[in-house]
This record gives structure tokens, sequence and C-alpha cells, in this order.
């Protein structure tokens, strides 16, 4: 059977019908896979033989090895889904399973490994780093192979007893959609009988023949013992080649466990694994039918290294060899690829068996998913002809630092046959969609394939649809270059250079804009007008926003441009295109109701006839051109690295231009000015009564507050909007609530929070959205005007109000998380009381992608250049990693301390004094500190002894830290859990801030131990079923903890008190802030009203718990919100999370919701008697005076 | 004291039928109407545009997060993905049938024909033993259309649904007809099988402090059971169909009050909602006190008999 479908889901397809159990942990690029098996199990699909397979998410990657390891002992077949970090927790595991001849596939979508920078994207670094663990390594190259092999590989470890890992290339080949040949239940059953589940299940542990596995074994036997499992790896490859051939007599499909194409005289080849084989194999047919003796080698068992298989396939003819290894050893001699061939082919030689030595040269291409091409291929044969080729390279980059690079020029082998498009859009208005619906409507016709390529940022971000359409199997795992069709779906989006740059000659590009077709030609800039005329590109364009409009289909955009592809392409008969289009929408949409359907086909009727064709001059005739991305006043490192990245053009850089230890400067997002919201916050000065609760729930800090002297506004632009401050005794001073409208993500959380109702107008608030085409020009000059006021002064800010707070400079701004975000008003409030003192170490998670996701990060500095220093190290260790953190400074304050004293008297006895006895509490004590510090750093100046030398090193120390330890609920109560528990434990002065989502949210909505009962999430699909866990409680069972439980929606001042005890506890703080999420399926607008309503019906009640009052006989446990005073159900009957489960399961909900509503009320019972406890019945905190 | 009568052709033990309120939107709620001994229960109302508003909804919340950053290309399971399937009405319908002994009678508001047969359809097949067809006056968006297409539109809905269901369906019909007493005749020969009069239309109020339109609680006095008293009193012996009274149920007067006047049932919404479930306890005593205090002994002996003479 034909279908279109990505390499996630071939290869899960195959993983899920031939296993019993899939222990999994989400992890990009493979959740997907772990997905799909959970969506089938909880429908009931059975397996090939009969049973529906049991699918559980573990708390890490480690988890889920531990449960498949006791899962293949228990005798199931078994599988898990994972990729980088998650094959890496997996490592010890896997020398058990392996060392037990215990047979598994483990399906990996390969990605590399976070190192100078995580990055979830495509290469081998994680399998290469398990290839010593014993398990054999098979690479699919092709979304096809990703199905074929992993059923190769389910039949060969059954076999061989040898555990496999089946791998193919992250992005590339996992989330390509590619048409392809499935197999059948009857295919699969042949080449995985029952008699091997059998076998297995026979060498289960049971008490029925019982043995022992998992011995110590000591210097007498464990070598030999070692050495037993010889055999057993010695026939792999002989299995898989069964195997394989099996598959061929099946299907026809024949692979081999090295496969040769290209000259048989060949003198140069190339050797890859993964979807850079198909690359090489297609461009070796390319030369080699032009007469070149070159030459592809695939790999598709890497471990067992099969090198009797690998001479056989090499032609004698050949005298070079380059090898491609998609990953990096530095250090190493070569990369491991290499470095088999290299000792394959050298052994061989030396033993006479092979005429000559060819000479063996081993490159790098392709980390991180970086594209690798028919031109670069073309490439490396050019670099072995070469006299000398150099012996290590890399291609695909520029590095003029080692220079390894090597030059490739252009090379275009698609066949004329494959119609090739490119589609630019934004994450909302559903391009991407509307293009898998696209491949899936001529998927049944023609060959297709479709890769989607998008941005950093979760809110305003932009897609790249790359499709091919073709009579044949399409192989080309690389970008569309050279598009017959481009379609720009926004009109800003182009002045990105790649739109144009991907289109082919006399390409047709199809325009959404706002202009009238004989309008649209002047509006384009210079630089566009004279590439358009360069490429003869026909231009096509409609107006699908107000098309949209019309119908009610708000953003979503998509049908009407799909219709216009159809339209333009030719891609099929356009009667029978639309046809099948409007098909298309009944299906997809009929379960919305007829209006949504009748929308939509409005939008295909109405796309066709207003779609216009553009008369082009035979000339430019435009007089203005793109404004440049960043102003001339940024550092020279944004102008030369971040506005290069920002325009796409990443791939241009040069290894010298980045940082070699993964350190960049802060404070980039400033420079982005992204304007992705066509409405902005608006500000009535006159309405506005100051209370600062909009600055304060602001996600993106893009509103600001200032007083001032009334006499600076003499220098204001027109229009420059302020009020006298609210404050008594100050009658000269103004106030301005500044907006940055470019930054601006118009998620009116502002609006929302505002508590007043301008006069006469009860739909206006006093800050209600606006056009930002209608602003735009004056507040770019008022935000300007805005930053030559001075800041307030910090010690003249009252900290403890909310209304004070407004007046603090975030130090976190910008960033591209969701627009409304509910994580990243809390992390701005960090940044704002503690950012000039502050070290973040950040889970992996959205908190570390929106606050470390290049191009552009939002930490940054203030005026005198403090600010957080931020950094992430991975998902499972942040918690240790901020103690790492807190133990290196306070390890140099102690040093401090101890040399300040040493030099009293030179240094002043009564300044030294002052420094060591600082109570740095408040904000003027901290500022007092400084100055301090600063006169002893003068004075230092005046020493040069050793000690002096020294102090001056550790001087900031002496300064109190903020360690603030950051990170989502997948986090703290799953992979983390372990590590937070123990430094919640250790008594140190750390800051714990768990931003609850009460999902995994950076990895799409996968249930946590934080889930709620009843709420449904990936892998909870029939509802949860466990109430969530009361991380609050556990760290108060510590005495030693300070416990904070905030909503800022519900009560923004108890969140401020919160955030300021927590911190300035000495000792650990944890405080659980509840973050509404897009992963609830709110609108994001309703997130603080959602807040509210959490606390107000007792399902997420706010406290406090303060060791310090227990130390002082009072009761340490403050509940700060009231009894419960909504139903529960006004609460999560808004939500789509909850009331998804409603509409698919109402019984199994109404039962949830009855054990949700009795969870909360006993909760709530248990919170109330604790708040009324003496405060003897808590435990004592029982640390030494600190 | 016997109180039995017959509606749409069921044998009730007593007259006071709970109507479709949110009391009776959940199976909890119905077992607790039916504990408080009312003689049939109408589910609060299936309406197709929520239905579908819903799924749009729905819909546009999942696809507001999917398919715009590479980790995260959708946020929630594929199983819950956007229908407008009435799954949790069929539910509410099957589970509380079981749950209760009394006949538990489905409510529907469709806007569609495909929308009243569908969902109709539905209903009788989860285990509704009647269907009330509640049509609600036309808003004024629709301004430009006359009564006759209206009213017309409401006859073919009901002659759709009859040729698609065998249950008996009664039509709830609104005060807001220029010929309720014709209308009520031309649904009888549409196949009506019962007439709900009347259904009230919950307008909204207006908070001149806060310059908002607010919900109004929506419950009526004594005084609101007059109009639909005096249409069954007229309607009585002229048509042989069965007649529900509804609106202005405060205490046990107005159910005999409705009986006199012809009515074979009498809904209470109201009245359930401002004092509980349980209320249906005092008037049905209230009921009997008031016949064994005028000699009645049987409930049929009292019905219409203060009804309007044929003409
Ligand atoms: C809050 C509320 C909800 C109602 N929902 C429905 C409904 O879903 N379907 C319906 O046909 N009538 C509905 N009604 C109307 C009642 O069933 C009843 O016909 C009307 O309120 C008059 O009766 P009463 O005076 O006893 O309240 C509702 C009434 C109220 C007060």
């Amino acid at each position: 059977m034909r279908a279109t479908v990505d390499g996630n889901e071939a290869a899960v397809t195959v993983a899920y019908h031939t296993n019993e159990i899939c222990a999994i942990f989400p992890i990009t690029p493979a959740s997907p896979m772990a997905e799909l098996a959970d969506t089938w199990s909880a429908s009931g699909r059975p397996n090939i033989y009969g049973s529906v397979p049991t699918v559980v998410e573990m708390q890490s990657e480690g988890g889920a090895a531990g449960a498949l390891h006791g899962a293949l002992q228990g005798g199931a077949l078994s599988t898990t889904f994972t990729a980088s970090q998650g094959l890496l927790l997996m490592i010890p595991d896997m020398y058990k399973i392996a060392g037990e001849l215990t047979p598994t596939v483990f399906h990996v979508a390969a990605r590399s490994l976070a190192a100078q920078g995580l990055s979830i994207f495509g290469d081998h670094q994680d399998v290469m780093a398990v290839r010593q663990t014993g398990f054999a390594l098979l690479g699919s190259s092709s979304v096809q192979e990703a199905h074929d092999l992993a059923a190769v590989a389910q039949a060969a470890t059954l076999r061989a007893r040898v555990p496999f890992v089946h791998f193919f290339d992250g992005f590339r080949t996992s989330h390509e959609l590619n048409t392809i040949e499935l197999l059948s239940e009857d295919d699969l059953l042949t080449l995985v009988p029952e008699e091997l589940v059998r076998a297995h299940r026979a060498r289960a542990l049971s008490p029925e023949h019982a043995l022992i596995r998992g011995t110590s074994q000591n210097p007498d036997v464990y070598f030999q013992a070692r050495e037993t499992v010889n055999p057993f790896y010695a026939q792999v490859p002989a299995l898989v080649e069964q195997s394989m051939e099996a598959l061929a007599e099946r299907c026809g499909r024949r692979y081999h466990i090295v496969d040769y194409a290209g000259h048989p005289e060949a003198e140069r080849v190339a050797i890859a694994m993964g979807s850079g084989a198909e690359t090489l194999r297609e461009t070796v047919a390319y030369l080699a039918a032009r007469g070149e003796r070159v030459g592809a080698v695939t790999v598709r068992l890497y471990r067992p290294f099969p090198g009797e298989a690998l001479l056989g396939v090499l032609p004698q003819t050949v005298r070079r060899i380059a090898v491609l290894d998609r990953t990096k050893e530095p250090g190493s001699f070569g990369e491991p690829l290499f470095l088999d061939v290299l000792g394959v082919v050298a052994e061989a030689s030396t033993r006479n068996e092979r005429v000559a030595m060819p000479e063996v040269i081993g490159g790098r291409y392709g980390l991180s998913s970086k594209e690798f091409t028919p031109a670069m291929a073309a490439g490396i044969f050019a670099e072995l002809a070469t006299a000398r080729p150099r012996r290590r390279f890399t291609v695909g980059i520029t590095d003029d630092v080692s220079g390894t690079s090597i030059p490739y020029g252009a090379l275009d082998i698609e066949p004329a046959e494959t119609l090739r498009a490119v589609f630019f859009g934004r994450g909302a208005d559903g391009t991407v969609g509307a293009n898998k619906n696209t491949i899936k409507i001529l998927g049944t016709r023609r060959y297709a394939q479709g890769y989607f390529v998008y941005d950093s940022k979760k809110s305003g971000s932009e897609t790249v649809s790359h499709l091919r359409f073709g009579p044949r199997p399409i192989k080309a795992p690389y970008l569309v270059e050279k598009a017959g069709f481009v379609g720009c779906h926004h009109f800003g989006l182009l002045g990105r250079q790649e739109v144009l740059a991907r289109a082919a000659p006399g390409a047709a590009v199809l325009l959404n804009c706002s202009q009238p077709p004989e309008r649209v030609w002047e509006t384009l800039a210079r630089s566009i007008q004279e590439r358009i005329l360069e490429k003869g590109l026909s231009l096509w364009v409609i107006d699908a926003n107000r098309i949209a409009r019309e119908l009610g289909l708000g953003e979503r955009i998509n049908t009407i441009l799909q219709a216009c592809f159809f339209s333009i392409s030719g891609v099929l008969e356009a009667g029978e295109a639309l046809d099948r289009m409007k098909e298309a929408i009944r299906k997809t949409y009929g379960r919305r109701g007829t209006k949504v359907v009748e929308a939509n086909l409005s939008a295909v009727d109405r796309a066709v006839e207003q779609l216009a064709r553009v008369e082009i001059p035979d000339e430019a005739t435009s007089t203005f051109e793109l404004p440049p991305l960043v102003p001339d006043s940024a550092p020279q490192f944004v102008k030369a690295v971040t506005a290069v990245m920002m325009a796409g053009r990443g791939d241009e850089l040069p290894v010298s231009a980045l940082p070699p230890d993964g350190s960049w400067p802060s404070g980039t997002a400033a420079y982005e000015k992204r304007n992705i919201s066509d409405l902005v916050a608006d500000w009535d000065a006159q309405a506005c009564i100051q209370c600062g609760n909009c600055s304060f729930v602001c996600p993106h800090s893009v509103l600001r507050a200032k007083f001032y002297d009334r006499r600076r506004l003499a220098d204001a632009p027109p229009g420059f909007r302020s009020a006298p401050l609210n404050a008594r005794g100050l009658p000269d001073t103004r106030y301005t609530l500044q907006v940055s409208v470019e930054d601006c993500t118009g998620c009116a959380l502002c609006v929302e929070a505002c508590p007043v109702t301008a006069p006469k107008d009860p739909t206006r608030r006093a800050i209600n959205l606006t056009w930002r085409d209608d602003v735009v020009a004056a507040e770019r000059r008022n935000a300007a005007f805005f930053e030559t006021l001075p800041d307030a002064e910090r010690p003249r800010v009252d900290f403890g109000t909310v209304r004070g707070t407004q007046f603090l400079t975030p130090l976190f701004e910008f960033s591209g998380a969701c627009a409304g975000c509910g994580e990243t008003p809390y992390l701005k409030l960090v940044s704002q009381l503690f950012g000039d003192r502050a070290v973040i170490a950040n889970a992996t998670g959205c908190s570390s992608i929106y606050g470390g996701n290049l191009p552009t990060t939002p930490w940054t500095t203030d005026a005198a250049g403090r600010g957080p220093a931020w950094s992430n190290s991975l998902f499972e260790d942040n918690a240790e990693f901020g103690l790492g953190l807190r133990l290196a400074a306070d390890h140099h304050g102690a040093r401090a301390r101890a040399r300040l004293a040493e030099l009293k008297d030179q240094l002043g006895p009564e300044l030294v004094s002052a420094i060591l006895e600082a109570p740095q509490r408040s904000e003027s004590e901290l500022a007092a500190q400084r100055e301090r510090l600063a006169e002893v750093r003068q004075r230092l100046l005046a020493l040069s002894i050793p000690a002096a030398i020294e102090l001056q090193s550790l001087l900031e120390y002496l300064l109190r830290r903020s360690i603030w330890i950051v990170g989502g609920d997948g986090w703290a109560y799953d992979i983390g859990s372990g590590g937070l528990d123990h430094v919640l434990a250790s008594g140190r002065d750390v800051n714990v801030l768990v931003l609850d989502t009460e999902v995994y949210s950076n990895t799409g909505g996968q249930a946590s131990k934080a889930t709620p009962l009843g709420a449904v999430a990936k892998f909870a699909a029939a509802g949860k079923a466990v109430e969530k866990k009361d991380l609050a409680l556990q760290a108060i069972a510590y005495g030693s903890v300070y416990v904070a439980r905030v909503a800022m929606g519900a009560d923004p001042q108890q969140t401020l008190r919160a955030f300021r005890e927590a911190e300035s506890f000495d000792g650990p703080s944890l405080i659980i802030a509840y973050s509404h999420c897009i992963a609830h399926g709110i609108d994001m607008r309703d997130g603080l009203d959602q807040q509210h309503r959490a606390v107000a019906s007792g399902s997420w009640p706010l406290l406090r718990y303060d060791p310090l009052l227990r130390a002082n006989g009072e009761n340490p446990f403050l509940l700060d919100s009231p009894r419960p005073r909504i139903p529960l159900e006004d609460y999560t009957s808004r939500e789509l999370r909850y009331s998804m489960l409603a509409t698919s399961d109402p019984a199994e909900a109404e039962r949830l919701a009855a054990l949700a509503r009795d969870a909360v009320r006993l909760r709530w019972e248990t919170y109330e008697e604790m708040a009324t406890r003496p405060a003897h019945r808590f435990p004592a905190d029982a640390r030494k005076e600190r | 004291m016997d109180l039995s009568t017959s509606y749409l052709g069921f044998r009730l033990k007593n007259p006071v039928v709970a109507s479709a309120s949110p009391l009776s939107r959940t199976v909890e709620g119905v077992r607790q109407l039916a504990d408080a001994g009312v003689g049939a229960v109408v589910l609060s109302s299936l309406f197709e545009e929520v239905l579908e508003a819903e799924a749009r909804r729905h819909g546009a919340l999942v696809e507001a997060g999917s398919e715009r950053f590479a980790e995260s290309l959708t946020y929630f399971p594929e199983a819950a993905l956007a229908d407008a399937a009435p799954r949790r009405y069929l539910s509410l319908i099957e589970r509380a049938s079981s749950a209760v002994a009394i006949p538990v009678i489905a409510s529907l508001n469709a806007v569609t024909p495909a929308g009243w047969t569908t969902y109709a359809r539905q209903m009788q097949d989860a285990g509704a033993v009647a269907i009330e067809l509640n049509f609600l006056p036309s808003l004024p968006v629709e301004d430009e259309v006359s009564g006759r297409v209206i009213e017309e539109r409401q006859l073919e809905a009901l002659r759709l649904v009859k040729a698609v269901v065998s249950v008996p369906v009664a039509v709830k019909m609104n005060p807001c007809y220029s010929a309720a007493g014709e209308m009520a005749r031309r649904f009888a020969a549409a196949g009506a099988d019962g007439l709900v009069l009347f259904n009230r239309f919950l307008c909204p109020d207006i908070d001149p402090q806060a310059l908002a339109v607010v919900p109004s609680g929506g419950l009526s006095s004594p005084a609101d059971g007059r109009l639909p008293r005096a249409w069954i009193a007229l309607l009585r012996r002229r048509l042989t169909i069965s007649l529900a009274a509804s609106s202005g149920v405060e205490g046990p007067d107005d159910v005999a009050k409705h009986l006199l006047a012809g009515s074979d049932v009498v809904m209470t919404a109201s009245a359930l909602l401002r004092h509980g479930p349980e209320y249906a306890q005092v008037l049905l005593g209230g009921l009997c006190a008031w016949m064994a205090s005028k000699g009645f002994s049987r409930l049929e002996e009292l019905r219409g008999l203060l009804a309007a003479e044929a003409r």
C-alpha cells in the first residue's frame, strides 16, 4: 500500500506492530513516534500478533531504558523511541541489555548533542555515542528505509539476540513527508514470525524456571564471560543480510548492509550513512552518467562493522576514498566511520587482500541538520581529484579558522519532471497544514515530498515549506533550491532574501498582499524588483487576509493560498485539483460543523476568482530600499553576526565569526523589532491610575514605566504621552508608560489586567489594543525618547508593591515565547528584582528555548552592563547545576572574606568590617555594599601583595549573589525530580522557580506528574488518572525550605512577596508558579482570568511556608488564598485540556471531575488544618546559624 | 390519591415534570429530580449551534499552537481532535435513562435539516423515550425573514424529525406567534404528539451602573403562568394531542391551576432551580392536599375542568 508519511511514522508503524511494550520519554525529534504509538494503543489497535501494545511514559529516558530492560527480561517484545540526550541517558541500560543478549530495537531519530550549545536538529552524534555499548547499529537513509529497515532490525535482533539501534536522520528523515510503500501485516509476519517471539518469551525471568542474571563477577571470570558473546556478534551481518533478502523477496525493495552505487570502475568513492548517503547516491548516478569514475558506498549496518562486506563492494579500481561522518569527535584521529573504513582498508591492504591501499580521507558534514546537497557531494569528489586532498575536511561550511572546509559550486541534479515549490508562511496562518494537505491530496496520484522548516521563536514564527511532486519516488533529502513555484504568504516576508533566492528562473511567485494588482509593483523595494526581473519571474497576487476576514476565517489564510497554488502551478488539471481540495475540506473540517466547511469552500472559489497576475514592467522603477535589519547603533557583533542570522543567512557565517566556547552576548532580542502583531498595546494616560498591573503581567516586557522631572518633556517628540505622577509631594514629576510597539505581540494580557475602565466607554480600559500601523512611526520616536529618560534609582523604588516594581527595568525582554506566555512574567520579575546580581541555571524546556534560542536572546543588562548571567546545562541536571553555581560562589565568597579580613589593616578596618557585616537584604543595603566594594577595589590597586591580587579577583563575591534555578514541571516533577529533591535538602541558598504549566510544553503537551487529575494530555489521552504531585508539601516536609505557591494572575502582590521572601531566605527556596500555557487549550488572552479561577476554585491554593516564622515560634504555613468560592468546573470547563474529555468520553470525564472535586476539597482541608497548627508541629530548620 | 396521568402516550405516576434546565444537564441532576418524585424529566436541550460553536472553538484552540515550532507541532493527543458529535449529550441520555425509572425526554434545538434529523435519530438510539423540539423565538438577526417562513421552517423540522424517529415528539412552542392557536393546530397536523406551552425567552438585562449587558436570572414568577394557561384552556378541547403547561409554577396552586385549565402535565424549571430539586415533593404534597380538600381522589377528575368550550 502506498502512503505519504514522515520518517517517524514510517518507523513507528513497524515498531508498534511488532512490539508489546513501548517505554518512552518525550524528546525532539523522536516524540511523534511515541505519540503515534500512544494514540494507536489508546484506540485499541492490535499489533501483528493480536495484542494491543502497552505504552508507558516514564520520568526520563533513563527511566524508560530501565523499564524497557525489565520488560525485556520479562520476555515482552519491547521498544523505545528516542534521540540525543535521551539516548545518552539510556547508555547504562544499553550495556546491560546487550550484555545479556537481549533482543530489542531502539528507534532513534538521530540528533545533535548539547555541547557548546543545544541543538534539536539532526546528526549522528547521539548514535555514535552508543556504538560501544554492544548494540548493533542500523541506519536508514530515507523515509522508505526507515520503514523497511525498522522491520529488518526487528527480524534480525530476534534472530541474533543482539539488540539494535535503528536510526535515521532527525528532522531530515524523521519529519520529511514522502510517498512510500507500506509493509503489510503479512509482510511483517513473514519477516518476524511468531516462533521468534516465543523464543524471546522463553528466555524471560520466571520463578517456574528460576535463574539469576545480573551477577557480580570477579577477576577470575568477568573477562572470559565478556568474550562469550563474540559468536553472536559474528553472525549479525549475515542475519541482517538474510532479513534484507527476505524483505526483498516479499516486496522487491532490495537493501544490503553495505551498498555500492556508481561507476563499476570507480576511482573515487565516497562513503556515508543516513540521508547523506542518499544524496551521495543520487549525485553519483548523475556524475557517473556523465562519465565520471565515481562511486558511493552506503553503510547501513554500522555495528557490528561489516568490514568484509565493505571490502566486497569497493571496486578494485578505487584510488581514493572520502568517508563522511555526520558527527564530531574533538581531539580524535578522525571520526568513527572514517576510522573504521580506514582500519578495514588498511588491514586488508597490509594483509595483501587488496592490491593497493587507497588513500582514505575523512570529512564532517551536516551537523545539526546543516544542508548536505548534491553540490557538496560533487565538491567532495572534486576534492578527491585534487593532487593532494585534505586528509580531514569539512563540507557545507566555511572554516576560516582551521581551514578544513572544501569548496563546492552549484549543482542541480533534479529531474525536470519534478515540480518544486516553496512556501513562506507564518505559524498562525496554517500554511504548513495546508501543504501537508496538498501532499495528501497529490500523494495518491503522484509521488510527493514535504519538508518544513520552522523558526526559533514561538510567537510570530515563520515557516518555510519545501514541496516536491513527481511521477517517480523522490530522493532528494535537502531543501528545494530552485523552485518553480514560490508562495509568499505575507507581504513582509518578501524582504527575506531567501524568498526569491529559492525561485528558479521563470518561476511563478504568489504574493499575498493587500494592494490591488496594479499597485503591487510600486510597493516593492528596488532590490526585489531587480531580482524579479533578473530571474524573469511571474508575479501573482491575492488579498488572502481580506477574503479570510470576510469569511470569518481569521488568520487562517491557508485554504485561499492553497487554491491559488493549485490554480497557478498546474500540478493537477485545475478543475480536478479544486474538486479534490473541496473534498479534502469537507473531510478535514466536516467535524467542525457546516459553517467552517462552507467558509472554506467559499474561500476556494473566491481565491480562484480574485487571483490576479501582476503586469511587470521592463525595468525596476522603485526608489526605495529595504531598511537594514538592525540599527547602525547596534554593537559590532550584532551587526556582523546576529543580524546575518536574523536575515536567515547564518549558513554563510564562517567559523571565525562564532564564539568558540558557547558564550554569546546578552540582550540581542532588543535589536530584532519583529513587528509580529497587527494589534498592539496603547496607553490611555488620562484613564490610567498607574497601578503597574499591566507592566507586571506583560510577558514580553514591552510596557515600561518611568517617572521623571517634567522639565524633561521639553525635548519630547510631539505626541509623547505623560501624566502627573500619582504620588503625593511630587507635583513636578511626570509618569509615562511607554509601549515598545515593535516588540508587542498583541496578547492583550495588559488589557485584561487593567483594573479601570475608561470614562463613558465601558469597553475600553486604560490600556487597549490598537492597530500597529497607525501608531508605529510615532511610538518608535516616543520609545527612543523614553530611553533617554533616567531609570529609577533602585533604592528609591518601593520593591514591596506591584506598583513599585513597574519602575524596575526588566532585564528579560522581547523573548520569542508564545504571545501571552504565562511563564515569562515571572522571569521578568526575577530579572527586575534581582537581575543585576543573579546567575540563572535554566533547565531545558520552553524557558531555555525562549531564553536561549539563537539568533536573539532576551536576557539583557542594565545601563551599568550588569544583568542575569544565564546558562542552560541539561534537562535532567538543572538543580544540581544551579547548586554548583552556588557552591562556587560560596567558596569564592568565603575565600574573599578571609582575604579581606587578612588585609583589614591595609584596607581600613572600618571599611572591612562594614563589608563583612553588611546585611545586604534591602536594595539600599546592597547599593551601599556595592559602593564599599568599589572603594576596596580602588584601595587594593595600591597593594601589590599576592593576597590583594587574589582579593581583586574575588571581590564580586562579597555582594550577595542570587542563584536561581529555573525550569518547567517536566524538569521539576519528572526528569529532574531526584536532583531537585537533593538540592532542596542541601540547605544551600538557592532559589528554585518552577514554571508549572502542568504539562511538557516545549515538546508539545505530554503529561507530567504535574498534570492534574482529569486533564487530558499526550500519554493521558483518556484523562490523567492520578492526582498531581504536591511538590510544595514534599518540600515543606524538610523544614528548612522556603516554599511558595503563586499565581500572578490571581494575586500579583502575593507573588511579589513570595519572590522577595524566597530570595532573601538564606537557604533553599522553592516557588511553584502557575503558568497558563497554550497547551491548556485556552485563548491566551484569558490566561490571567484562568489563573484567578484556578485559585478561586481551590485547584491552585496560594501558600507560603517560611522556616523563619517557625524559628520565631509562629506558624510557618500561610494559606494566602481564601476558601474555594467557585465550583471547580467554572475553572476547568474553560480549558480544552479538561473539556475535551467531556467531548470524547463524557462518563469518564464526569467520574474524574468528581474525583478532582474531592481531591481539591481534601487538599484544602489539609492546608487549612496546617494553617492553624502551632509552630512546633512543623519540622525545625536544623541547619546551624549561617 | 391517584395522581397518574398520561403524556405523549406514557403513563406517568404524577403530572409534575421537570422541564429543561441546568438541573437536567447531568446524570446526578436527573437522579435528584427523580428522587424528588417528579413524573418525568426533560433534559436540558442540545443546541446545534452551541455544539458547532464548541467544535469550532475546540478546533481553533487545537490549531492555535500547532505547526509553528519544530519541537511542538501539536499540543494535544490526536484522539482528542475537534469534533461536533454530541457525544456528551447522548451519553447523558444513556446514563440518565438507565439511572432512573421515570421517562427521560430529550430536547433538541437544531438549525439545519441535517441537524434536526441526525441528532433526533441519535437521541432515540441513545434511549430517549421521547423528543421535545425546542423552537426558540427568532432573533433580530433574522429581521428580514417573515413569520410565515419561520413557521414553515419549524413545521418542516417537525416533519423531518417525525420521519426519522418512532418515539413520540413534542413541540415546545414559544409564545411569540401572531396566531399561536393556529400554529398549535398546524403542529398537531404535522404530527406533533404533544405541545409544551410555552418556552420563555431568557432576555438579558442591562446594568446601568456598570454600563454593561448582564444575563438575567431568568426565573419566572406565578404571573408568567397566565399566558400558557389561557392557551391551554383554549386549546384543550380542540386538540387531542398531549398538552404540557410550562411557565410560572411556584407553588402547588399553580400546578392545580394548569391542570384545571387542561394540561396533561405541568412542567417546572424556575421553582426547582429556586428551591432545589427536592421542592418537587412540596409541589406534589401540596397538590394532594388541595385535591383532598376539594374531594378529588384522581387527577382525571379535575384535569380540564375549567377548559374553554370547543366552538
Ligand atoms: C436557566 C434556565 C435554562 C433553561 N434551559 C432550557 C433548555 O435548555 N431548553 C428548553 O427547552 N427550555 C429551557 N428553559 C426553559 C424552561 O424549561 C421553562 O420552559 C421556562 O423556564 C418556563 O418554566 P418555569 O416558569 O417553570 O421556569 C430554561 C430555563 C431556565 C430558567
